[in-house]
C-alpha cells in the first residue's frame, strides 16, 4: 500500500486563502493506493471526484444508527432517518441559497433532473413553433432529453454556436433568442472544454425575452460559488459525485413558482397525500417529485460533502485548482505535438488536448500505466468534438486533492507517450 | 503490465505506416465497423474470388491498436478462404482473451498482438476490425458494433 510521494513545496503563494493540499490528501484514502505498482495520479475528477472520509464516515453513521424509510413511520429510526434527510435537504439549500427546501428536490443526478424538467415542465406546455435554446457545448444529458421533447411537442431545437476556443458566441446566441423562445438550457461549466460560460448574462437576457432557464451545474457545483438567487437561475441541477459526494443522487433547485404549477413525473409512494381508485391528490412541493423510497444515504453523504468543501472554503478551492489548471496548461503547451483544445479565457479544471500522431486512447492506456487517470474519448459531447474535427481528447481534470506533481507525472507520462511512438 | 508487450515494434510500424489501406473500387462487398467507446470507426473492402478473399483493404481512423490490428488482418488473409479466416479469427481471438494461449507459429506477424491481453480495456480495438471483416464476408449487416 501508501507509496505517497515525496513532500514537495506547496501553495502558499497567491491571494486566495492558501488550502493546506497535503492535509487535504490525507482525507481521500484512495489516494494512498497504488496503481500498476505506482501512485495513484488522480486526474478525472470531472468524470467523477474521489471522496473523503467526512464522506464516508457520514454515510456508515447514517447507515450504522439511523436507517429506516423516510417520512413513514411513527418508529424512532423511521424518525431519525426523517431528520437525517430533510437535514441534508436543508443543507443543501443553504450551498446553493434557494429560498426554501420546497425548491430543492432530490434526483438521482443531473441527467434525471434536466429530464424531470424536460417531461415536467417542458413537454406539456411546448408547442410547434416553441422553441428550446441550447449551446454548442453540452453534453449528451443536456441536449438528448430536449430532442425528445421536441420529438413529443413538435417544438423546436436551437443551438448557438461556439468558437475555436470553445467560447460561446455570446452575439449569435443573442440572435437565436426571441419570443418564441421558451426554454434555453446552458452548461455553468462545459465538462469537455472546461468553458465557464457567462450564465448570469445568458439568464438576464432569456429573462427579457420571456424564456426560462436551466443551468446544467455538473462541472460548475465543485469548483465556484452558486448562488442560485443571485444568478435568478429557474432551474439549476447538479450531482453530488462531482463534488466529492457519493454516486446516485443530485439535487435539481427550481423555483418554486415554477415547481408548483408543473404535474408530477413519476407516481408512486411519498408523492401523494391520497389515492383512492376514483381521485388521488399530490403531495407538496417537494415530495411532489420525489416517488419512491429515495437515496437516503446518498443524501447525507452529499450534505456531508457540501460540509467538507465549505470547510475547506470555496474559493480556496477554486483558487488552487486554477493555479494548478494554468501550471498544466503552461507545462502542456510546451510538448511538441500537443494542442489544448478548449482555450476560453474563462475555465475551469479542465484540459483537453490531442497528441499529434497518438489516438487519445493509446495516450490514455500508457498514461494508465504510469499511474495517471485521464479521461480519454468524446466525453458524451460528440458534437463537441466534430465541432473541432477531432475524434476524441484526452482530458485531464483537477479536484481539490491534485498538486504539482500530479501535473509533473502527466507531462511525465505525456513524455513517455511521446517516447514510445517516437 | 509491459508497454513494450503492447507496443510492440511491428504494432508501431503498422500503425505508422497501415497496409492495405483505402478504398477497394473493386469491392465485391464492404462493411463498416464501429467503436462507440473510443469513436473508432473503420470500413472493410473485400474482393472474393469464389469462397476465397482475393483482396481486401480497409480505411478508418483509430488508435494504433486498432490501426495495426487491421492492417495485420488484411496481410494475413488475402488469398485465403473464409473457412481458414474463420479458424484464423478464433485463434487471435484466444490470443486477445487468454492469458495462456499459444502465439503459434501460423499466427505469424498476428501474434505481435498477444500483448493486448494484458489490457482488457483495449481488446475492442484489436477486435474490432475482424468483426467488420466478417461483416464484410457475411455480406449481411452494413454495420456492426463492439458493443
Amino acid at each position: 500500500m501508501a507509496a505517497i510521494a515525496p513532500k514537495a513545496k506547496l501553495d502558499s503563494q497567491a491571494g486566495a486563502p492558501a488550502l493546506d493540499v497535503e492535509r487535504v490528501r490525507k482525507d481521500f484514502p484512495i489516494l494512498e493506493r497504488t496503481i500498476n505498482g505506482k501512485p495513484l495520479i488522480y486526474l478525472d475528477s470531472a468524470a467523477s471526484s474521489q471522496r473523503p472520509r467526512a464522506v464516508l464516515r457520514a454515510v456508515e453513521e447514517y447507515e450504522t444508527t439511523s436507517h429506516a424509510n423516510v417520512h413513514r413511520g411513527v418508529h424512532a429510526l423511521s424518525q431519525a432517518a426523517t431528520e437525517a434527510y430533510e437535514g441534508a435537504r436543508e443543507r443543501i439549500r443553504r450551498f446553493i441559497n434557494a429560498r426554501s427546501t420546497r425548491e430543492i428536490i432530490f434526483v438521482r443526478g443531473t441527467t434525471e433532473g434536466i429530464n424531470l424538467v424536460a417531461q415536467s415542465y417542458a413537454r406539456p406546455r411546448f408547442k410547434p413553433g416553441d422553441e428550446i435554446l441550447i449551446t454548442g457545448l453540452e453534453h449528451h444529458a443536456n441536449i438528448v432529453p430536449w430532442q425528445m421533447v421536441c420529438e413529443q411537442t413538435g417544438c423546436t431545437l436551437k443551438v448557438a454556436p461556439i468558437d475555436r476556443r470553445g467560447e460561446l458566441i455570446f452575439d449569435e446566441f443573442l440572435k437565436l433568442l426571441s419570443p418564441r423562445t421558451k426554454l434555453v438550457a446552458v452548461a455553468h461549466v462545459s465538462n469537455a472544454l472546461g468553458t465557464i460560460l457567462p450564465v448570469k448574462r445568458i439568464i438576464d437576457a432569456a429573462h427579457a425575452q420571456g424564456a426560462v432557464v436551466l443551468v446544467d451545474g455538473a462541472q460548475a457545483i465543485p469548483h465556484s460559488r452558486v448562488d442560485v438567487r443571485a444568478l435568478g437561475a429557474d432551474f439549476y441541477t447538479f450531482s453530488s459525485h462531482k463534488i466529492y459526494g457519493p454516486t446516485g443522487v443530485g439535487i435539481l433547485y427550481g423555483r418554486e413558482e415554477l415547481l408548483a404549477a408543473m404535474p408530477p413525473w413519476q407516481g408512486g409512494g411519498d408523492m401523494i397525500l391520497t389515492v383512492s381508485f376514483e381521485k388521488t391528490t399530490y403531495n407538496e412541493l417537494p415530495y411532489k417529485f420525489e416517488a419512491g423510497t429515495p437515496n437516503i444515504s446518498g443524501a447525507v453523504g452529499l450534505a456531508a460533502a457540501m460540509d467538507y468543501v465549505e470547510g475547506l472554503g470555496i474559493e480556496a478551492i477554486a483558487a488552487h485548482e486554477h493555479r494548478l489548471l494554468e501550471l498544466a496548461t503552461a507545462e502542456l503547451e510546451s510538448i511538441p505535438g500537443i494542442e489544448i483544445i478548449g482555450t476560453a479565457a474563462d475555465k475551469a479544471a479542465v484540459l483537453s488536448f490531442t497528441l499529434k500522431g497518438v489516438h487519445p486512447h493509446d495516450l490514455g492506456t500508457i498514461l494508465d500505466t504510469e499511474g495517471v487517470a485521464v479521461r480519454t474519448g468524446h466525453h458524451c459531447a460528440q458534437p463537441v468534438m466534430t465541432f473541432f474535427g477531432i475524434p476524441a481528447t484526452a482530458r485531464a481534470s483537477i479536484g481539490v486533492y491534485n498538486t504539482e506533481r500530479d501535473v509533473a507525472a502527466l507531462v511525465a507520462g505525456i513524455n513517455k507517450v511521446r517516447e514510445v511512438f517516437g | 503490465m509491459d508497454l513494450k508487450e503492447l507496443y510492440r515494434d511491428v504494432i508501431l510500424d503498422h500503425n505508422k505506416r497501415p497496409r492495405n489501406f483505402g478504398k477497394l473500387d473493386s469491392a465485391d462487398a464492404h462493411a463498416d465497423g464501429h467503436n462507440p467507446l473510443c469513436g473508432d470507426r473503420l470500413s472493410v473492402f473485400v474482393k472474393m474470388n469464389g469462397d476465397r478473399v482475393e483482396d481486401l483493404r480497409f480505411e478508418g481512423k483509430g488508435c494504433a491498436i486498432s490501426t495495426a490490428s487491421a492492417s495485420l488482418m488484411t496481410e494475413a488473409v488475402k488469398g485465403k478462404d473464409k473457412a481458414t479466416i474463420g479458424a484464423l479469427f478464433e485463434k487471435v481471438h484466444n490470443l486477445l482473451t487468454q492469458q495462456d494461449a499459444p502465439a503459434g507459429a501460423e499466427l505469424g506477424k498476428l501474434a505481435a498482438l498477444s500483448g493486448v491481453r494484458e489490457f482488457p480495456s483495449r481488446v475492442k480495438c484489436a477486435s474490432l476490425c475482424w468483426h467488420t471483416l466478417n461483416a464484410a464476408l457475411d455480406r449481411s449487416a452494413s454495420t456492426v458494433s463492439t458493443e
